[in-house]
């Protein structure tokens, strides 16, 4: 056997030995690890959520009242929505309440306006070009990527097998 | 080769001992209002520190604290041979604008949240090697900085896992000596990096205990000591979890550290204070051990002090690439000669 | 009434999210999420399966991110037909464009405005 060989054996117990520490020491840590409130979470996610969505049906509701076609009263509540997510993130206050409620606050279209206004905030030292208009996307924009990719998709899907 | 001054593997033994000739520790308005409060030197109420930016407020405590530790011993800046300083930004700019306001002769240092540890070592062996009378060693974090730099924009309603711990607003300052009544810095044990494979970039006491018990281990084996031949050994910030791990760690090796090991994470701030595990960052290192933890030993309560300073080498790419972190722990001793 | 089954249907769509984020093994970021209810809600809109939920949930169901991807592809879907190809492109885009400028200009506003608070 070659010594060159033998190297590469002992390479490769190295790494499995090295791999199977690795795993020992993962086990101890989530042995440690305290266990994530998820209960908890999910509870605060879901009332958060459901009550940032009532109070848009509420605006709904009023819009309607006030004689808008329903297509426009949605689009309408869905620009006061991003309005208040936004205003809140300036005050300083949407990110207490992300803190509590988790998805309860990211999933719904305010969450999409405090991703666009707290990197564009945090970055206004930076300047206005590559500072707060370039930081703004960090997270909106991988949702435009994807989104138009699927709308794009969807439509060439439409158009080619209808 | 047979040098007086290496021991064991690798630990420093310094022939003449340096000296601890002062200490400043400066900290944020959250700090301020943790059980460590009435060490600290200077809490500052607004994050900002009159500064336009984060950046800038974290700069200007880091050369205020290097200022107060020259200014406490009695010294002006020109007395001051060198300075290490380093942080947690991107090419450390807290430490290289505030060394461009001290005009020092100066190292520029990155260690993570090890950093002052890191400082300590090299000021100690600069001047035990007759190449400096005093070295300055500081370092300084901000949660806020941190924040941005490492995970979310700090407007952003994410939520922090329990593993998570807090970025230190803060910045330390040591000023070592040639002599001094201070305590001493005797030994020093240069960490080496370990990395178990954690990833998690939100639960960094997992990653860098391994490195901690490491250098607690190889400390212990090279000066032939137990742990009860310290008063205290505390690591850096590691918070709950991470000690946690590092006493498992240290117990497989029949290494009981139950009796007198803490971490400066844990110290720092109250449970009640939402930080979940516990502090972190480079400051949560320097600023327990330059107020605190050397204010105790000077009033008598511990005589040794076995620190160390704890690092985790991550940069936000390396975790985006799904790298591990790798983690590194220096160790130093304080005695009261 | 319409509000509770807003509040309700709402409330789960955001349960959801959070469980993945919670009980997942991966590390799934608030950005993971948005990303995610967007493009599922999209697919699940195209197959048309969306619309019931708006029908019974109102805001509940358009209001989360999951509703965008449901505009997008209703757009698409409504454009291919008037429009053909050229529709399957800009269909999307059209029907979201007025919640895109909003989050766009009320975004650049608010950080002209405020300033972090950390």
């Amino acid at each position: 056997m070659g010594t060159n060989e033998g190297g590469l054996l002992d390479k490769q117990f190295q790494k499995a030995k090295q791999q199977a520490e690795q795993q020992k020491y993962q086990q101890m840590v989530q042995s440690v690890k305290p266990k994530q409130t998820w209960l908890k979470n999910a509870i605060a996610a879901f009332m958060v959520g459901g009550a940032i969505t009532a109070f848009a049906q509420v605006i709904q509701n009023i819009l309607q009242a006030v004689g808008l076609a329903q297509k426009e009263a949605g689009t309408t509540t869905l620009v006061i929505m991003i309005f208040l997510g936004a205003f809140f993130t300036g005050l300083g206050i949407y990110d207490n309440l992300g803190k509590f409620a988790g998805a309860g606050s990211i999933v719904p279209i305010t969450g999409f306006a405090n991703s666009i206004v707290s990197p564009a905030l945090e970055y206004k030292r930076e300047g206005f070009v590559y500072g707060v208009a370039a930081k703004m996307f960090t997270i909106a924009g991988p949702v435009l990527v994807y989104g138009f990719l699927i709308s794009v998709i969807i439509g060439l899907i439409a158009f080619f097998f209808q | 080769m047979g040098s007086t001054k290496r021991i064991g593997q690798r630990t420093i033994q310094f022939a003449d001992p340096p000296s601890v000739v002062a200490t400043a520790s400066i900290v944020g308005p959250k700090e301020g209002e943790g059980p460590l409060a009435d060490s600290f030197d200077k809490i500052i109420q607004d994050t900002y520190y009159g500064e336009k930016s984060w950046e800038k407020a974290e700069s200007k405590m880091l050369a205020e604290a290097v200022n107060m530790s020259i200014k406490k011993a009695g010294l002006t800046p020109g007395d001051v041979d060198y300075l290490f300083a380093g942080d947690l930004l991107n090419q450390t700019i807290s430490a290289n604008y505030a060394a461009r306001q001290l005009s020092m002769p100066f190292f520029g240092l990155y260690g993570a949240c090890s950093t002052m540890y890191e400082g300590i070592i090299l000021a100690a062996i600069l001047i035990d090697g007759g190449y400096a009378e005093r070295v300055a060693a500081a370092t300084s974090s901000h949660h806020d900085t941190a924040e941005r730099q490492y995970r979310y924009p700090t407007e952003m309603g994410t939520q922090r896992p329990m593993t998570a711990q807090w970025t230190v607003t803060g910045a330390g300052a040591m000023l070592l000596g040639k002599s001094g009544p201070g305590p001493k810095i005797t030994h020093a044990t240069v960490g080496k990096v370990v990395d178990q494979g954690v990833k998690d970039p939100s639960d960094m006491g997992s990653a860098m205990a391994p490195a901690a018990a490491d250098t607690i281990i190889t400390h212990l084996q090279d000066t032939g000591r137990s742990p009860e031949y310290y008063d205290l050994i505390v690591t850096g910030d590691l918070a709950n979890i991470g000690k946690a791990l590092t006493e498992q760690l240290a117990q497989q090796q029949n290494i009981d550290l139950s009796g007198n090991y803490t971490d400066c994470g844990v110290l720092i701030y109250d449970p009640s204070q939402d930080v979940h595990a516990g502090g972190s960052g480079c400051a949560c290192s320097a600023v327990v051990t330059c107020s605190y933890l050397l204010e105790e030993m000077i009033a008598g309560k511990y005589k040794r002090i076995l620190g160390l300073g704890t690092g985790a080498l991550m940069s936000p790419l390396s975790s985006q690439q799904g790298e591990s972190i790798p983690g590194i722990g220096h160790a130093v001793v304080f005695e009261m000669m | 009434m319409s509000i509770l089954l807003a509040f309700l249907i709402g409330g789960t769509l955001c349960l959801i999210g959070q469980l993945i984020m919670d009980l997942t093994p991966f590390n799934v970021t608030p950005g993971h999420v948005l990303v995610g209810y967007v493009t599922i809600g999209a697919v699940i809109s195209a197959i048309g399966l969306y619309q019931p939920l708006i029908d019974v949930g109102g805001a509940g169901a358009t209001i989360p991110l999951s509703g965008f991807g449901h505009t997008l592809a209703q757009g698409v879907l409504q454009a291919v037909k008037t429009k053909g190809l050229l529709g399957a492109f800009g269909g999307g885009i059209e029907a979201t464009s007025v919640g895109i400028a909003a989050a766009v200009v009320f975004g650049y506003v608010m950080a002209v405005i405020f300033s972090p608070q950390g």
